[in-house]
């Protein structure tokens, strides 16, 4: 029996036909067989459950407890190892750190933002459009629900191989479901990643930020307080979408039969959520409500039993007054429903009419579902009968953890034996190779599938290295966000990966000329289950605490995405980092492109012949193996501060980040930008020069060589002038020359080649992409 | 000079033209949809966004909204009226303007910066262009393809009512000039009277220096305060 299959049977106590399942009921039949296993509890978690109650769970409250208990909202597997980022030093800028939907940035002048990032992975590949629609609906709703306004959104996105028939399945309806959700909320998508892997075959990783800004005291939280104040229920009907999705679908590795989940998977309505949010903002605005909650994985469940025990009282449920979509729904199936856009508020009795009166100015069904009480009990009623009474904390806070064994990748040692070839046969070729690769070539086809203008603040979007938006029309107070996360250098080396990826995100802020304040992450692991998976999800998360700690910067929040693996094959373990800076002003934020001819361009940083887990040893010799590049948080902690002051002073024209692919890499998009070349000089090993991804680089362009080059020698970061811009080809001195119409043509094609002529019609399912089995 | 901007259920741009109106000077004053209400406003903006989600087609159920029968009368009566993309879906399904919007010959939405000539330089909302000047503003749309009869294409070219025509942002870059299919390569019209223009591309999103990729999109807004002067 599959687990769906489980549900139709849930509300019927068992062994017993057409009788609703009651503590009642469950009291007097304290032994009768319940179908955990299908619901994906293991028997020593069953046990504490009854443990906990002192009978066994009502059908009602095992769906409760299975959902909740969940790998997905439990964070069973991880949560030893997160505590290390609660232990960083305390940040003054940090208004609300973990634990809450997401955390609270002051970013001066009064400002906050809030920002997060959360894995929508295995939705997604079962039904690639719903599923990255809802992955931003939700992460969306998790910043609403702390009083912010939501102001843009990210996605970092990692497929099988470029050329995989599933991949041309499941792209094209990820990049139109992001797109399809934030365009029609009016969230401009200002940045993100796209990346091809084998790993990624059959668990695509779709990861979605949403930033939203607020003044101070527009904070909300998400607790149950006051006796007597309403549960209201508010937003979309609840249908029978998504019913077990975090337990079911997120939280179990797929097998063979892959895509058999689809009912699993919600269906979102943007223009619901849109309604949401202006009914929400205008709430909040006027004082309605004392604590709220979205309802995301695990749906009424996750918001009753976490606003409860976060509270100081019990609360009390009347599960006859959800509207429903689908009239034959058994509690349970109500409880566990994933149904998108809908949201629950704790509200003084004295301010329901005014807040149901704000909802219908929005046309968004609200419905008062119960209240606070004095007790310490979650109760459900349904039809006159008690089939809920549980304390709220035991589902929402207290679940299980485990210290789950880890071992070393077996194979570590000679894979990082394995050094990569380090001299190329043909610089010219290796060059359009890999800025033709689908990494690294241009992400148009996606970013054009994006609104970036919406809401008018949109100061830099992709492809800059940072999103940039202004906060305030006035004082031009603003902010830079970027996501990175190279996991061929986490498969390496998970401990400095994660650091790596937390250097570049950090990097890529101050390239705009922002003060980085705040990080937030999406772990992408495969199963917990296996040890050498869980060594690598122990690794990065002690890399990124430990880079975090150096750095001076706290954790934020985050999510934890694991069971990402198709049979015995884990993803390359890919710990995707959020760095959120600051703009003072962000008139003077830096671009990535290059405008003018005549200018200087200088090398900041030292380039080595560090090959490991590179661009160029993928693209052009098919090798991962190796060492990643050297980290090194007090050369990117100089460089960052000497960019930001090279940006207040108005010393730079454009500046890049050197990562994936290296200097040919960012020659080649900083030229293209605009279309303007350059004649350049390389010294050194052209190798090395060329294709090394060394960190804490940054190419800039200036008219004032002098100045820039005195500045860093100050910040004791190492010069390098390659020459000036101009020209309508790259030059390469003694090496190669590259016309930019030449370039441009290998860099445009390869995506539109893939995936369809943004000219030609496209939407068809390629024969074969889909597993028939 | 009051300018208003109406919000329906699922309007994305009504903050940004709202800016654009200030910007060129004037007094941007919210309008909803679900009142009889134009406050004595001197023009109005239909804005961007996807209005009931689009259900139905783009623009359909908003055009049926209580305020949308007083712009209809207003403009009527030669009140100014400009519709941005939803905006120019929700004149067309409310029969202020001719033809109606389809989806992108490719069926994506797509967001880019894009070149338009101005072929009418005295409509209400184009008096401080030059006649075939060239000017970029972003275009997004999803359903943003301007279809109508051969015969109506004929006799709208031939009353000079196709306002702007989408053409290469970058000549010789090799992208094509028409980002959605449209007919004749439309990407606004007028009214008969010249009062009343709806486009696709977003004039509001380019106003400013710091966010837009020009400020080409300001020159809809400060014509139509001209267009007020005159005619007081």
């Amino acid at each position: 029996m599959s687990a769906t299959e489980g549900l139709s049977e849930l509300d019927t106590a068992p062994g017993r036909t057409s009788r609703l399942d009651t503590v009642e009921l469950a009291t007097r039949h304290p032994d009768d067989e319940q179908p955990y296993a299908e619901l994906g509890l293991r028997a020593e978690e069953y046990a504490r459950i009854r443990e906990i109650l002192g009978r066994r769970p009502t059908t009602a409250e095992l769906a409760m407890y299975s959902v909740m208990w969940s790998e997905h909202c439990s964070y069973k597997s991880s949560k030893v190892h997160l505590r290390r980022f609660a232990d960083l030093p305390k940040s003054d800028a940090l208004l609300v750190g973990m634990g809450e939907n997401a955390g609270v940035v002051d970013v001066g002048e009064g400002w906050a933002v809030t920002f997060k990032v959360e894995s929508h992975n295995h939705p997604s590949y079962v039904e690639p459009y719903q599923g990255a629609a809802t992955g931003v609906g939700g992460i969306v709703r998790d910043i609403l629900t702390m009083g912010a306004r939501p102001i843009a959104v990210m996605d970092s996105l990692r497929f099988g191989a470029a050329d995989a028939p599933d991949t041309a399945r499941v792209l094209p309806g990820v990049v139109a479901g992001v797109g399809g959700y934030g365009n029609c909320l009016g969230l401009p998508n200002i940045g993100g990643e796209l990346l091809f892997d084998e790993t990624y075959a059959g668990n695509p990783l779709v990861n979605a930020l949403c930033v939203g800004v607020l003044r101070h005291e527009e904070l909300q939280l998400a607790k149950a307080e006051g006796t007597g104040n309403k549960v209201v229920l508010f937003g979309a009907r609840t249908g029978g979408d998504g019913i077990g999705g975090v337990s079911v679908l997120a939280s179990e590795t797929f097998d063979a039969e892959g895509p058999a989940k689809r009912p699993a998977v919600q269906v979102g309505d943007p223009f619901t959520e849109k309604l949401l949010i202006e009914a929400c903002l205008e709430i909040f605005a006027a004082g309605l409500v004392t604590g709220i909650q979205d309802l995301g994985g695990a749906g009424i469940s996750c918001a009753t039993s976490e606003l409860a025990a976060a509270g100081s009282g019990g609360m009390a449920i009347d599960l006859d007054a959800v509207p429903l979509r689908d009239s034959t729904l058994t509690p349970a199936e109500i409880l566990m429903s994933e149904s998108q856009e809908r949201m629950c508020a704790i509200v003084e009795p004295g301010k329901v009419e005014a807040f149901l009166a704000v909802c219908a100015k929005w046309d968004v069904l609200a419905t008062v579902i119960g209240e606070v009480t004095d007790g310490d009990r979650l109760t459900i009623d349904w039809h006159g009968e008690r089939i809920v009474d549980v304390p709220p904390r035991t589902v929402a806070l207290e679940g299980p953890r485990y210290e789950r064994p880890m071992a070393r990748p077996a194979d570590l040692d000679a894979l990082q034996a394995d050094a990569p070839p380090s001299t190329s046969a043909d610089l010219r070729a290796d060059w359009l190779a890999v800025v033709s690769s689908p990494d690294g070539a241009d992400k148009s086809w996606v970013t054009e599938q994006y609104d970036r203008y919406v809401r008018g603040n949109t100061v830099l979007a992709q492809p800059e290295d940072a999103g940039v938006l202004r906060i305030d029309e006035s004082s031009n107070l603003g902010i830079a966000l970027s996501l990175d996360g190279n996991a061929r250098f986490a498969r390496l080396d998970p401990y400095t990966g994660a650091q790596l990826n937390l250097a570049e995100a950090y990097r890529n802020v101050a390239v705009s000329g922002a003060k980085p304040l705040a990080v937030t992450n999406c772990l992408n692991f495969g199963s917990p289950e296996n040890p050498e998976v869980m060594w690598q999800f122990a690794e990065a998360v002690r890399g990124l605490a430990d880079g975090c700690r150096e750095l001076g910067l706290p954790v934020t929040g985050g999510n934890v995405s694991l069971y990402n693996q198709t049979g015995d094959v884990a993803i390359n373990p890919t710990p995707v980092i959020g760095v959120l800076g600051v703009h003072a002003d962000v008139t003077r934020r830096v671009p990535t492109g290059w405008r003018a001819a005549g200018e200087s361009v200088l090398l900041l940083g030292e380039s080595r012949p560090e090959f490991g887990g590179s661009a160029w040893a993928a693209v052009v010799h098919g090798h991962l193996g190796g060492l990643p590049p050297r980290l090194d948080l007090a050369a990117e902690r100089a460089l960052g501060e000497l960019l930001a002051s090279l940006s207040a002073d108005g010393l730079v024209s454009s500046a890049h980040d050197l990562a994936d692919g290296g200097l040919a890499q960012a020659l080649t998009e900083s030229a293209l930008r605009y279309g303007t070349g350059a004649r350049l000089s390389v010294p050194g090993d052209p190798t090395a020069s060329l294709f090394g991804e060394s960190v804490a680089r940054v190419v800039v362009t200036t008219a004032d060589p002098a100045a820039v080059r005195a500045a860093a020698e100050a910040a004791g970061a190492p010069v390098t002038e390659l020459g000036t811009t101009g020209g309508d080809a790259l030059v390469l001195d003694g090496l190669l020359e590259l016309p930019l119409a030449e370039l441009r043509a290998a860099w445009t094609a390869t995506l539109p080649a893939l995936f369809g002529s943004p000219e030609a019609t496209v939407g068809s399912i390629p024969a074969g992409a889909v597993p028939t089995s | 000079m009051r300018i208003g901007v109406i919000t329906f259920p699922g309007s994305l741009d009504d903050v940004d033209a709202a800016r654009a109106v200030r910007l060129a000077g004037a007094e941007p004053v919210s309008l909803w949809h679900g009142d009889h209400d134009l406050k004595d406003v001197d023009a109005v903006v239909l804005p961007g966004g996807f209005s009931y989600g689009d259900y139905l087609r783009a623009g359909a159920i908003a055009a049926r909204s209580p305020l949308m029968q007083d712009v209809v009368a207003a403009a009527h009566g030669g009140l100014p009226v400009l519709g941005i993309c939803n905006g120019f879906q929700v004149l067309c399904e409310a029969g202020l303007l001719p033809g109606a919007l389809t989806r992108n010959s490719h069926l994506h939405f797509r967001n880019r910066d894009q070149g338009l000539l101005v072929e009418r330089a005295d409509t209400a909302w184009t008096t401080s262009f030059q006649p075939g000047q060239r000017i970029v503003v972003p275009v997004k749309n999803g359903e943003g393809r301007y279809v109508a009869a051969d015969a109506d294409l004929d006799r709208l070219e031939g009353e000079g009512r196709v306002v702007v025509r989408y053409v290469s942002t970058t000549p010789g870059s090799g992208v094509d000039a028409n980002p959605n299919g449209s007919s004749r390569d439309i990407a606004g019209v007028t009214s008969a009277d010249g009062r009343v223009v709806g486009l696709m591309p977003h004039p509001e999103h380019a106003v400013e220096d710091l966010t837009g990729p020009s400020t080409d999109g300001l020159g809809f807004f400060t014509s139509v305060l001209s267009a007020l002067v005159v005619a007081a």
